[in-house]
């Protein structure tokens, strides 16, 4: 695997996670190489959220390792994880909605450089409202803003979690664009619902289902694949 | 002028306000007002932790306790000058509270509420328990004669109310200043989303700890400086309403602004010295006041101010 490992930015192995009886994930080996937009896409439960909660430190795994840039990241905490060089937006919107939108970027980056932050801003087209409270946004521009600062940490890879719930077409649309301009800079991960997203952004698919993975691989090969096709007609 | 120089020209403009005082001021108020300003930084002490941080704490008065016990019984039985007794009465809330926060921040919320005040009773039966040298209740009088740095009498009016305006204005500049970095930023970060924070890479229990300590020692610097400056260290100083009055400073100043616990130390204080003076159910009248101000004015004066005209204060 030596090869296939040096190129990978993240690899999980036998990565598990259990709530009491139930197993949430089950024995993931997964393999994210350097610079593709990865989608990773399932029935509800079926342990997106927890898998990436287990990648970014948020739930601890109950057996398995993760490695991060070769490195085995498993028993960091989370801000040393961050730190080293994850991202992740929240799939329920969580910015700082009493503070500034500047404030927001600044903390994301970790200094309060204004230019740096008006940049980060105007990649998702906020950046004439850096001194409006955030709580004051749109829902729309709430999670825009999120993202601004998943990209303002300036990551090797950014953790996306359902980052187009709840936006509404024209939205989804900025938010494509916002993806496509990052591509081959930043490695991204990407829980998504919508299969248009997916299809319109994904290099490559993972698909899980009751906690394990059913199948991975390129976008047209995936929904081709009969065995997702029954996952999602809810006959699995 | 810019936020950040408007906030410097409030404080030193507060600051140098204080000082002209020393010299206008009538006899009581004078005696008032440095007692006051020595209560305003125990205020600015629990502020850091509650206004800014977000963690409510009820056991304070344990810090503030630990400030005074430790300046205190290190000049009553160690004979330990006024000078080098102030800093080993910090040292000793500074111990404490960084012990206390190891333990406590294992726990949020009321859990934290909760746990704060049990540390603080303990503390409080502790210096009963030790009564033989703490006095208990009662307390000790420090003697005229120790209460003196480099030659300066801190008896004499004039001098305890410089000295007390001295620690005042540090303590007021010292938490601007902190709050102005990128450290004091996080701190506020924290209250406002823990688990964002964490999430950006910030090492929230890391900072939670120095937000403790910091928080402890500033409120025990406010109890050794308030032993020293008015002679006496009792048992009092470490019981409950000790621990809930920089809480109502706070909220009454406003919580999270630089100025709010001065101002809410000052009001509270003739608050219920005015109404005293009026009735022996004054504290009626101080009740009703906080009623009102939690009805009206729910972020405290200076948070009110903040949020209606002058967004820029700190």
């Amino acid at each position: 695997m030596g090869a296939v490992a040096s190129l990978s930015l993240l690899q999980t192995h036998g990565l598990t996670r259990r709530y009491g009886g139930l197993t949430a994930v089950d024995n993931v080996d997964f393999a994210l190489p350097e610079g593709q937009v990865h989608a990773l896409i399932g029935p509800n439960g079926a342990g997106k959220s927890t898998f990436v909660g287990m990648v970014s430190g948020r739930i601890e795994a109950s057996e398995g390792r993760v490695e991060f840039e070769g490195r085995d990241v498993t028993g960091l905490p989370t801000h040393k994880r961050i730190r080293a060089g994850m991202a992740y937006t929240f799939q329920i919107t969580s910015i700082y909605a009493r503070l500034s939108l500047f404030d927001n970027v600044a903390l994301a980056m970790g200094n309060r450089n204004r230019d740096a932050a008006t940049e980060a801003l105007a990649r998702v087209g906020l950046d004439d409202r850096a001194d409006q409270i955030a709580g004051d946004l749109s829902y729309g521009h709430q999670r825009l803003l999120e993202i601004a600062m998943g990209v303002a940490q300036a990551p090797r890879l950014l953790i996306l979690d359902e980052p187009t719930q709840g936006l509404a077409e024209s939205e989804i649309e900025g938010f494509n664009a916002i993806i496509n301009a990052l591509r081959g800079q930043t490695t991204i991960l990407l829980i998504e619902h919508n299969m248009n997203v997916v299809m319109a952004l994904a290099d490559a698919i993972t698909v899980l289902d009751q906690g394990a993975v059913l199948a991975t691989g390129a976008p047209e090969a995936i929904r081709a694949d009969a065995a997702v096709q029954a996952a999602y007609l809810g006959s699995g | 002028m810019s936020a950040a120089q408007k906030s410097l020209a409030l404080h030193l403009g507060l600051i140098g306000g204080l000082f002209a005082l020393a010299f206008i001021l009538p006899t009581y108020h004078h005696g008032n007002f440095a007692r006051i300003m020595v209560l305003a930084t125990y205020a600015i002490g629990y502020n850091v932790l509650f206004g800014y941080t977000g963690l409510l704490s009820l056991g304070h008065a344990m810090f503030f306790a630990a400030g005074m016990y430790g300046m205190g019984l290190a000049m009553q039985y160690g004979g330990v000058p006024a000078l080098p007794a102030l800093f080993l009465g910090i040292i000793a809330a500074t111990i404490l509270a960084a012990v206390v926060a190891v333990l406590a921040l294992r726990t949020i919320g009321v859990a934290f509420m909760i746990v704060t005040l049990m540390f603080a009773q303990t503390g409080f039966l502790t210096i009963l328990y030790f009564g033989e040298w703490t006095r208990g209740d009662e307390g000790f009088v420090l003697q005229q004669k120790v209460r003196q740095i480099a030659g300066l009498d801190l008896s004499d009016p004039m001098t305890r109310y410089l000295a007390a305006w001295v620690l005042f204005s540090v303590a007021l500049l010292a938490t601007a200043r902190m709050m102005h970095v990128a450290f004091g930023g996080v701190l506020v970060a924290i209250r406002e989303n823990e688990e964002r924070t964490r999430m950006l890479g910030y090492n929230v229990f890391a900072h939670k700890f120095a937000a403790v300590v910091i928080s402890g020692a500033i409120a025990g610097a406010a109890g050794a400086a308030y032993g020293l400056l008015f002679g006496y260290v009792g048992a009092t100083f470490a019981s409950v309403q000790y621990s809930i009055f920089p809480l109502l400073w706070v909220l009454l100043g406003g919580a999270g602004t630089t100025i709010g616990p001065f101002i809410g130390a000052l009001f509270m204080f003739y608050l219920i010295d005015y109404s005293s003076g009026l009735t022996s159910a004054y504290m009626l009248i101080a009740g009703v006041a906080l009623v009102l101000l939690t009805l009206f004015a729910r972020a405290g004066i200076a948070g009110e101010i903040k949020r209606r005209w002058a967004p820029w204060l700190p």
